[in-house]
């Protein structure tokens, strides 16, 4: 049953061709992230002052910044603080976002209203505002950037989650289940959750769009990863002085993001379009 | 709702005077005498018991008298000065947003699967992929490198020769670039949104039968078919508040725009805890009644979900 399940869904997903870029160029990301000590031709750390400055040439792809560091080799290395806290991140906000939503479509009534408002209290914030407050007070580490997105970005996921038990929850496997003894966690676990995961793909990827956004912001504004190790964000933020001379560190960063963000984004609408089985018919 | 407003003043003040490696504590001087630090706990209710100290903050708040760190003023007065600069550059970003959001969805819609709807679609998602930052930067060395017009603050520095119209042009000047940017990534979100509402609103029998009437094309779309497409797109309306005062701290930052996000951004950095806890309170208590009036216009405008 679910081979034939996975076998429809790539049908759709490869019909939908920004989305298979999107795949592609994010295993490319993916992979550039692991290999970036292998890729980059200088040390990203290394400054050089006499070489402080210097526009896009052979020696250095991307130019240096200044402190004579090279640029892309910056850059290679910064996809790894990128993708590492997009995903730590999103995995953290799924894990919350799945037992607060199982929870809440499961055993209804009080709880499922108690849960419900809570996450209805935690969406009225300003995310941003509050990422940003929180990794201010607890301090810019890596570890509390990805923590702090994490426990900011789990509502969206909670609320799908909740909507899928809802709905399963009534169905004859279900039932079946339950008059068979099973234990409610088992029955939440191995048989419910499994059906209800198609959702949680498309918001965990594109959440890791928004996270890699989100840090991206946090470095610009100072709270994000600290100099000297290199984020696409903090990399802008140094070059910020220099715009108007060294464009090269302002375009390249942001460029990098965009790329990065796009395919993530491209990939979850993807997922989305070929999940949705109100969509199947047009094509 | 009241508990929602209750639950968000309190995970507001448990958020920034419990976390870890906050605050209230910090901000004292550690070498002070006994005597000031002992006075200093008075003054922000350091001595009392928890539960007190959320409750007199929340008086604090409501009453007026809740100080700022940095230059003990009431914060609630720094708020007022800026707050109109910040509503006015949402006001004109929300403008522009929706009056290009939506026809570029219907635009999309028409020619769905058409060259024009693959490219707006790309330029959707570019939009919405792009960091904000990264974008004012190059408008910003475009319309310098264009036009050598200072694009920084509300209003260039010599204007008192001005006349009032150059006034007026100067001040609209000065909005237009942040607003726009503030702009591209809502009028990308909901372009996409507006168009698959339209989709789905197309296919149904109304608008077959209006089309079988012999209604004209235009009037089809804009009468018939917009204006139930339109419905989901309320709900977002709600949604919108928070993700301005958001995006308006880097906007704000970057374009010395002198308004609330640059206000919370500055305060976030003096570690000026009374104006971030306001600021955030106050935003997520706008974001409440923004849902809450959003979910009115849509009983409202869809007689259908009326009585619950």
């Amino acid at each position: 049953m679910e081979k034939q399940q996975s076998k429809v869904f790539w049908r759709y997903f490869k019909k939908n061709r920004l989305a298979v870029g999107g795949l592609i160029l994010g295993i490319l990301i993916f992979l550039i992230a692991i290999f970036a000590g292998l890729l980059s031709p200088y040390d990203p750390g290394k400054t050089d002052v006499s070489l402080k400055l210097k526009p896009p040439s052979a020696r250095n792809l991307l130019g240096t910044d200044q402190l004579g560091r090279d640029v892309f080799s910056r850059m290679l290395h910064g996809s790894r603080i990128s993708l590492t806290v997009g995903f730590i991140a999103v995995g953290i906000s799924i894990f919350i976002g799945i037992f607060v939503g199982a929870t809440a479509g499961y055993y209804s009534s009080w709880m499922d209203s108690l849960l419900m408002r809570f996450v209805d209290t935690m969406l009225c914030f300003p995310s941003f505002f509050l990422i940003l407050t929180v990794v201010a007070i607890m301090g810019p580490s890596l570890i509390n950037i990805m923590v702090v997105i994490g426990i900011t970005s789990w509502m969206g996921t909670a609320r799908f989650v909740r909507a899928e038990f809802l709905s399963l929850r009534e169905r004859d496997f279900v039932q079946a289940a339950r008059s068979l003894g099973v234990k409610d966690l088992r029955i939440i676990f191995r048989h419910i959750l499994p059906n209800a995961l198609a959702p949680v793909f498309v918001t965990a990827t594109l959440s890791v769009a928004s996270a890699i956004l989100v840090e991206a912001g946090l470095s610009f504004l100072g709270f994000g990863v600290q100099p000297p190790a290199p984020s696409w964000g903090n990399i802008l933020t140094e070059g910020r002085t220099y715009i108007f001379d060294a464009w090269w560190l302002t375009i390249f960063p942001g460029l990098a993001i965009l790329i990065t963000v796009l395919s993530f984004n491209l990939v979850g609408e993807g997922l989305r379009d070929a999940l949705d089985p109100r969509l199947r018919g047009r094509r | 709702m009241l508990i929602t407003l209750v639950g968000i003043s309190i995970i507001s003040w448990v958020v920034i005077t419990q976390a870890p490696g906050s605050p209230i504590a910090l901000t004292m001087d550690p070498k002070a005498s006994p005597k000031v630090i002992e006075q200093m706990m008075k003054n922000y209710d350091l001595d009392k018991p928890i539960y007190q100290q959320y409750f007199l903050w929340l008086k604090k708040l409501f009453t007026g008298r809740l100080y700022s760190f940095k230059d003990g003023r009431p914060v609630l007065e720094k708020i007022e000065e800026r707050i109109w600069n910040t509503l006015l550059l949402n006001l004109v970003a929300t403008i522009i947003t929706f009056s290009l959001a939506i026809p570029l969805g219907i635009f999309s819609a028409r020619r769905q699967y058409s060259f024009l709807d693959h490219l707006g679609t790309f330029g959707a998602y570019l939009g919405i992929s792009a960091p904000t930052f990264w974008l004012a930067y190059l408008l910003i060395l475009g319309t310098v490198e264009l036009f050598g017009y200072p694009v920084l603050g509300m209003r260039s520095f010599v204007t008192e020769d001005f006349t009032t119209t150059e006034l007026v042009l100067d001040r609209i000047w000065h909005l237009m670039l942040p607003s726009i940017i503030l702009a591209i990534h809502s009028i990308a979100g909901i372009s996409r949104y507006t168009r698959s509402s339209m989709l789905e609103v197309i296919r149904q029998d109304y608008v077959r039968t209006a089309r079988a009437k012999g209604i004209p094309e235009e009037e089809v779309y804009y009468k018939h078919a917009l204006r139930n497409a339109l419905l989901p797109i309320i709900t977002i309306f709600g949604f919108l508040i928070p993700d301005l005062i958001g995006g308006a701290i880097i906007m704000e930052t970057i374009f010395a725009w002198p308004g609330i996000g640059r206000l919370s951004y500055q305060a976030v950095l003096a570690r000026d805890y009374p104006v971030v806890m306001t600021i955030l309170t106050i935003s997520a208590v706008l974001t409440l009644i923004g849902n809450f009036i959003a979910d009115l216009l849509y009983g409202i405008a869809d007689p259908r979900i009326r009585y619950r």
